[in-house]
């Protein structure tokens, strides 16, 4: 429709050579596309893929390392790889807009946000005090800040997420750059403020109220093909730094044309739950009572200050049973998840460690012990039953350490020799589908998703009746999410594990979980069988969240 | 370990560490091939050599009553005693308290820094004592400590290891602080490991990178101290020769003979300048966070 028009920014045949030593030669590799005004083109690729070095290419801030060439890049006319640094630093800002991932990072901590605007008035205009003011206030108000003046005298950490990206988008589009560059924006914000940035940056894309020329062209850099569906007039898929499938939105999504598109579709959960399992027989393992968290702070005079991170929440887990917890940041799942595994000391309530089971002849007594008040020695021989896996498989491993000595750790220290252990090992490294040799190497030799592996291979070391995943499959690509989940899936059925899985991606919530929980503000709001919630919500919240999930592809 | 050869790579690729390590390697030579590189007894006293000129050629008269050849490079000082003698078998007694400081005041702050930071009670009692170590001025402390203690090797290293020990606890303090919340920390917890393991196995390992970098900076200041102690004259007994009390014998003619303050110093200086420039290359290297951006 637009064809016709002069586009806003061509990048043809574009080449980022890697540092030599790298596992592929270029980091991106032959990649064009054409972004016209008012369009979205939305760059998605898995993690590697090269999407985000493309756009820092574009945006001339490649770190050293790299380098870009051959190819081009043209911006309103205006060639950029060749461009010398002082020219691409008016561009940036005037040009194009960026918004990063992160807005904490992108924000200056030690500057109030007003300032932080301002200064970039300062540096692309030569407006007096007065004319940018008001510019600065008017654009607060066009992000739809709440309150503005307020904001202008605000530091970044005084703000929200959802706040900070208003911030950073604001100082993005205050130039009226021709072309919006949005790297993972909403990648680290919950769906609710996910929904509201995304209609925000539609809404400023087509805004002309302050006098503007023309709509301005989005490149949108994401990995989430749910935020494509929802946004996207023309799609890029990237796979290992080549353009693997570049067309309109419906073509990319509709009718995939490469294999690598389809797999990636088919590897979004959908969030249609599927048919409802029997319900499990038999006792809970794991089973909070009223569990309550109660953080005390006291500030400069001694007065103490009282936070409820959690309220009476209550949870049962079965062997055989998949339970969610689902909830954006702050809602406290992670605290009630910490709470059940007394990695932290509940202030309210009991949590029932199960002991009965399966094999109740090893356990006479069969008890069930309340645990919410044992001390770290008390719990230390019941540590077995009930096992984590952490959401960020970079962190969750010790780096110093061989992947063998992780694994064995759980086994040896319920009692296992370490010979015993070593063949306990081995058989998990095959359980998770890892080499057995991999015992011998350390973590930073695994990707992420084969990390996640091993730390369920650790887990399951000490034979746990319980799993309780915090997040572990938030970091991975989907594909790989997706064969954790498959992993998980069939490690519960072989085991008979009970599973507490901790999200706050309703998609994968739908697809693993027999029961669902959704927490807000500390509190359980609405529980019941995953196939009745998200048909058939009742809380308001629940509707909500239900509703901002990015959607479009079933 | 592959790891490991990549580190000792780069770590050879950054120049501060080569310089440092080159300087060390010599003066580590210089201290174990004393006795075979043209000296004499540093105790040993000719009264026909007194504040003979550096470069002289003439007999020593040993304390055994041999006479024997001998070049006085730096000369002698006020006593007949050969400086170059003495100043080398001097790096002997820095090198070995730079490194013995550095060892005490690491294990012992890695120690209390550990307990400090996972345990909440010792911290509140021992930190405060920490931050009462710290308001008395080190080399203040180290004199009040030798002068308690008498003069020797071991009471040397107390006494300049002890005013370090709280900026060691505090940093490996602060370490444990945020790796105690690490996830594999908390897994370690969670798979029901000792507190004991927990602490030498999960967080000493991954605290060791600027544990070591804070460990040449305190033998940097080591040698410093030290000097600064034998030249008040509160160091090590004057009978064995030190660069600090060198140069206190030779401050009186400093004007006539200053060959007696200079040559000690052309080796201290390269020396402290040496370790710190180590400690920086370790830190670059082991730390990236503080180093200077790539290459």
């Amino acid at each position: 429709m637009n064809g016709q028009l002069e586009p806003v920014l061509v990048v043809d045949n574009l080449h980022v050579a890697l540092p030599p030593g790298s596992d592929r030669r270029f980091a991106v590799e032959g990649v064009s596309l054409t972004i016209h005004q008012g369009r979205t083109l939305c760059v998605v690729g898995e993690s590697g893929s090269g999407k985000s070095v493309m756009a820092t290419a574009i945006m001339g801030l490649l770190a050293r390392e790299l380098k870009a060439g051959p190819g081009r890049i043209v911006l309103g006319g205006n060639s950029l790889l060749d461009a010398p640094a002082q020219r691409l630093r008016a561009l940036r800002g005037q040009a194009m807009g960026m918004v990063f991932q992160e807005p904490m990072t992108a924000l200056n901590p030690v500057m109030r946000c007003g300032d932080q605007i301002d200064e970039l008035l300062r540096q692309h205009t030569d407006w007096g005090a007065k004319r940018r003011g008001e510019a600065v206030l008017d654009i607060l108000r066009r992000v739809k800040l709440p309150e503005p003046e307020r904001m202008l005298r605000s530091y970044p950490h005084q703000l929200s997420g959802g706040q900070r990206q208003r911030i950073v988008i604001a100082m993005a589009v205050i130039l009226q750059p021709a072309l919006l560059i949005c790297d993972e924006p909403t990648t680290a914000l919950d769906v609710t403020t996910q929904k509201e940035i995304l209609k925000l940056i539609a809404h400023l894309q087509e805004d002309r109220s302050s006098g503007r020329r023309q709509a301005c062209a989005v490149l949108f850099i994401t990995h989430d093909m749910g935020v494509v569906a929802e946004i996207a007039d023309d799609v890029l898929v990237m796979h290992q730094g080549k353009a693997v499938e570049y067309g309109t939105r419906d073509e990319v999504l509709l009718r995939p044309q490469a294999d690598y598109t389809r797999m990636l579709l088919a590897a979004v959960p959908s969030m249609t739950p599927p048919p409802a399992r029997p319900a499990p027989a038999g006792p809970a393992l794991l089973r909070g009572k009223e569990v309550g968290k109660t953080y005390r702070a006291r500030d400069w005079l001694g007065r103490s200050r009282l936070t409820n991170a959690l309220q009476a929440a209550s949870v049962a887990v079965h062997g055989g049973e998949t339970v969610g917890i689902v909830g954006e940041s702050g809602s406290g799942k992670s605290t009630l998840a910490r709470c059940l595994i007394r990695l932290i000391d509940p202030t309210a309530g009991e949590v029932l460690w199960g002991r009965t089971g399966q094999n109740k002849a090893d356990d006479p007594q069969g008890a069930v012990l309340d645990v919410a008040r044992f001390s770290e020695g008390q719990l230390r021989p019941l540590r077995n039953q009930v096992q984590v896996v952490f959401q960020d498989p970079n962190r969750s491993l010790n780096p110093r350490r061989k992947v063998g000595d992780s694994i064995v750790e759980g086994a040896i220290n319920f009692g296992a020799t370490r010979a015993q252990a070593l063949e306990l090992a081995a058989s998990l490294m095959e359980k998770v589908r890892l080499p057995v040799e991999g015992l011998q190497r350390y973590p930073s030799q695994f990707s992420g998703g084969q990390r996640q592996r091993i730390a369920i291979a650790r887990a399951l070391a000490c034979r746990p009746r319980v799993l309780v995943a915090d997040e572990a499959v938030s970091a991975l690509d989907v594909s790989v999410q997706a064969q954790i989940l498959k992993l998980l899936r069939e490690i519960q059925a072989e085991l008979g594990l009970g599973l507490l899985f901790i999200t706050h991606d309703l998609r994968v919530a739908a697809q693993l979980c027999d029961r669902v929980i959704v927490m807000h503000h500390g509190g359980i709001v609405e529980e019941g069988l995953t196939g009745s919630l998200y048909a058939d919500p009742q809380h308001d919240y629940t509707r909500r969240l239900l509703a901002a999930a990015p959607g479009g592809i079933a | 370990m592959q790891l490991w050869q990549l580190r000792s790579q780069r770590l050879w690729r950054n120049s501060a560490f080569r310089f440092g390590v080159l300087v060390l390697g010599v003066l580590l030579l210089l201290a174990a091939l004393a006795p075979v590189l043209g000296t004499v007894d540093p105790a040993a006293m000719d009264s026909a050599h007194i504040n003979t000129a550096a470069g002289a050629r003439g007999q020593f008269a040993q304390l055994d009553g041999t006479v024997v050849a001998h070049t006085f490079w730096m000369g002698a000082d006020n006593f007949g005693r050969d400086i170059f003698s003495r100043v080398l078998y001097g790096t002997r007694t820095s090198l070995l308290v730079a490194a013995f400081t550095a060892a005490l005041a690491i294990g012992v702050g890695a120690l209390l820094g550990m307990l400090a930071g996972y345990f909440r009670l010792v911290d509140a009692v021992l930190m405060r004592f920490m931050d009462g170590l710290m308001a008395i001025p080190a080399i203040l402390l180290a004199i009040a400590l030798v002068a308690a203690l008498g003069a020797q090797l071991w009471t040397v290293v107390v006494a300049i290891a002890i005013p370090e020990i709280p900026r060691v606890t505090r940093l490996v303090r602060a370490m444990v602080l945020t790796l105690r919340e690490e996830p594999f920390v908390e897994a370690a917890r969670a798979l029901a490991t000792p507190t004991p393991v927990i602490l030498w196995r999960h967080i000493l390992p991954n605290a060791m990178a600027p544990l070591i970098v804070q460990g040449t900076f305190v033998a940097a200041s080591a040698v410093l101290t030290e000097a600064i102690l034998s030249f008040l004259g509160l160091g090590l007994p004057a009978d064995i020769p030190t660069w600090g009390n060198i140069m206190a014998e030779g401050r009186v003619q400093f004007t006539q003979y200053p060959g007696n303050v200079l040559f000690p110093a052309l080796f201290l200086v390269p020396t402290v300048l040496a370790i710190n420039l180590l400690g920086d290359g370790l830190r670059d290297v082991l730390d990236p966070k503080f180093a200077k951006r790539s290459p």
